[in-house]
């Protein structure tokens, strides 16, 4: 496949576009702080969305520790800009990194378990990562990290949701990405097949890690102030609900899921005391009437040809 | 955490000079933490063995079960026998609606589907439970008599409580251990989750068993609210999200769907929870709990009592 096909080219001009759009409008004041600080939010929602899809949707490993990561890699992120001066740039990659780290340590243990009890030993891990994080003085305990710096502009949001989707969305199409497919689908036959199940788990999970960190950094470098509570097992919750709501094992499906659950929990604002309440009822109606998510059964793509199949939604 | 007072205890009055007091002290306390973890994680793993669904509200409905004491006990000035048998029952019932209503449709999507209607219906008891009695912590009024007993000549003490609560645990698990192995309701639910399909080959009807489980599974629960709302006196509609995680955390160490792994898991938690804070580890003592199951799980991984099932392909 060439690089420069009308489809890329076409891609490359539509990101590009909304770049400038909104970038126009953020500078001119159309978009106010408030609507930007919920871009921000659908931003780092999608980012840890898809990455929790390369894990659970399309590796189809069960996983329940995904704030964990995020939280490594916000505190680490918060640690070189705020303790260390370090610029932003350090901040990202030195937060993506020790998060792939962390992915990579508690990977290689638990990613034997299958299913549910890879569900809980995941949470198990997160739950202890935030109480480690409750009782580090360096990092302030339980009362919080402060004083970062605010450096998450437009510019920086906008190209790490970009390279996120764009690496993701290449690698579950390269030969790695369908060794993954192919556990997520039935890791015996895999095995049969003579894909080394283990490496590409465990590479699943590190890759989704690393783009974790990435939101955990955006995240520390726009709130200021970071707690271990906030990264707790609820916010593991949301971001698989994201996954399951947009539809397992699609991109497009996160996105969408990104946007259209952050969009609701806006409007859910107008009322605090039963926002839970409604919000719980509205997740219930989803998973008994769409189990499968808004795009579970068919990946529609924007640029592509009529009548190719995509081969690995099919047998789901 | 409420649950934590009793940690907290433990941890001031530590003194290396009487070693062995503390230690039979510790192991009371233990001991009663420990019957609560159980008796929530019979319920995650009965309910766990039929229809293989990690029922998140089961937490919440160990919640509302204290609530439904505190509202006898309060408003209706009943005493505490009366009040657990009540909650038992409205509990069983709420949770035989909460499978009909939330479970049931859910039952042939898939296992994340399912899961997450569980986080729905758990975040929508915690929080439906908040808009009527309010966040605030209540105080649970004085049901037992405040006694406390000397173990041994020695100054452990043994409050009247803890023997309340163990046997009361015990005594359901006798009754659970009873229906489960005598009756005809028991046999069903074993052979539902030994073999789904042929156990209805065999004429077993599936929806009467899996309300029966959820009834059980939620009584218990129910009779863990009252009694952890005696022991500490005071509630809230949160109460329920830790235990709830503990308890099945133990129902997984012990190997879910077996019920003497969930009674084993669950002591075996409340003892390991104590001795952690007993000897200065207080603030980890959840890190802890998951250490250890992370643990059995990577030695184990069907929990102590499971066993090793091989996979066919």
């Amino acid at each position: 496949m060439k690089l420069f096909n009308k489809k890329n080219i076409l891609s490359f001009l539509a990101v590009l576009i909304i770049y400038a759009i909104a970038g126009f409008f953020i500078n001119t004041g159309f978009i106010d702080s408030y609507i930007f600080l919920n871009i921000v939010l659908i931003g780092i929602n999608i980012i840890l969305a898809v990455s929790l899809n390369l894990i659970t949707g399309f590796t189809g490993q069960f996983s329940l520790g995904h704030a964990a990561f995020m939280s490594i890699g916000a505190y680490t992120a918060g640690i070189l800009t705020a303790k260390l001066d370090q610029p932003f740039w350090i901040g990202i990659a030195g937060a993506a990194l020790f998060a792939s780290f962390a992915g990579i340590i508690i990977g290689i243990p638990t990613l034997r378990l299958k299913g549910d009890y890879l569900a809980i030993a995941t949470l198990g891990f997160a739950e202890i990562v935030k109480i480690i994080g409750l009782n580090t003085e360096y990092i302030g305990g339980a009362t919080g990290l402060n004083d970062i710096p605010r450096y998450t502009t437009w510019t920086w949001l906008y190209f790490c949701v970009v390279a996120t989707v764009l690496f993701i969305s290449n690698f579950v199409k390269s030969y790695k990405g369908r060794a993954c497919i192919a556990i997520g689908e039935d890791e015996i036959a895999a095995e049969a097949m003579g894909v080394n199940t283990t490496y590409y788990k465990v590479l699943a999970f590190t890759l989704g890690a690393f783009f974790a960190g990435i939101a955990g950094a955006l995240y520390a470098n726009y709130f200021y102030f970071l707690k271990p509570d906030s990264f707790g097992f609820m916010k593991s919750i949301d971001i698989l609900v994201i996954v399951v709501f947009g539809g397992m094992g699609s991109i497009k499906g996160s996105i969408a899921g990104a946007i259209l659950l952050s969009v609701i929990s806006l409007f859910l604002q107008g009322i605090p005391e039963l926002r839970m309440v409604v919000y719980s009822l509205i997740l219930f109606l989803i998973m008994v009437y769409r189990p499968q998510g808004i795009m579970g059964k068919s990946d529609f793509k924007f640029f592509k040809k009529r009548g190719v199949v995509n081969v690995y939604h099919q047998s789901k | 955490m409420h649950l934590g007072k009793l940690f907290l205890n433990a941890s001031l009055n530590f003194d290396w000079g009487d070693k062995m007091e503390q230690l039979i002290q510790q192991f009371v306390n233990g001991v009663s933490l420990g019957s609560i973890y159980a008796l929530i994680a019979l319920g995650y793993t009965m309910v766990y063995g039929i229809i293989k669904l990690i029922n998140f509200a089961h937490g919440d409905i160990y919640m509302i079960g204290a609530y439904i004491g505190f509202a006898l006990t309060t408003f209706l000035h009943v005493g505490f026998f009366p009040a657990l048998i009540i909650s038992m029952l409205l509990c069983a019932l709420l949770g035989v609606l909460i499978e009909k209503v939330a479970y049931k449709p859910v039952r042939n999507s898939t296992r994340i589907a399912a899961l997450i209607t569980a986080i729905s219906v758990s975040l929508f008891l915690e929080y439906g439970m908040m808009y009527f009695v309010k966040a605030e912590t209540r105080t649970f009024p004085e049901l037992l008599p405040n006694k406390q007993i000397s173990i041994l000549n020695t100054n452990a003490v043994l409050d009247i409580k803890n023997l309340y609560i163990i046997f009361v645990t015990i005594s359901l698990m006798l009754i659970l251990q009873y229906i489960i192995y005598k009756t005809k309701v028991g046999k069903s639910m074993r052979a539902v989750s030994l073999d789904r399909d042929a156990a209805q080959l065999m004429g077993i009807d599936m929806n009467k068993t899996i309300s029966y489980t959820f009834a059980i599974g939620s009584a218990l629960a129910g009779a863990a609210g009252v009694l952890v709302g005696t022991y500490y006196n005071s509630i809230n509609p949160l109460m329920g999200v830790v235990p709830g995680l503990k308890a099945f955390v133990a129902a997984v160490i012990g190997g879910i769907g077996i019920i003497p792994g969930a009674v084993l898991g669950g002591f075996f938690l409340g003892m390991t929870e104590t001795m952690v804070s007993a000897f200065g580890g207080s603030l980890y003592k959840d890190a802890v709990a998951f250490a250890v199951l992370i643990l059995v799980l990577l030695a184990k991984p069907n929990g102590l009592l499971g066993r090793n099932i091989k996979e066919k392909v």
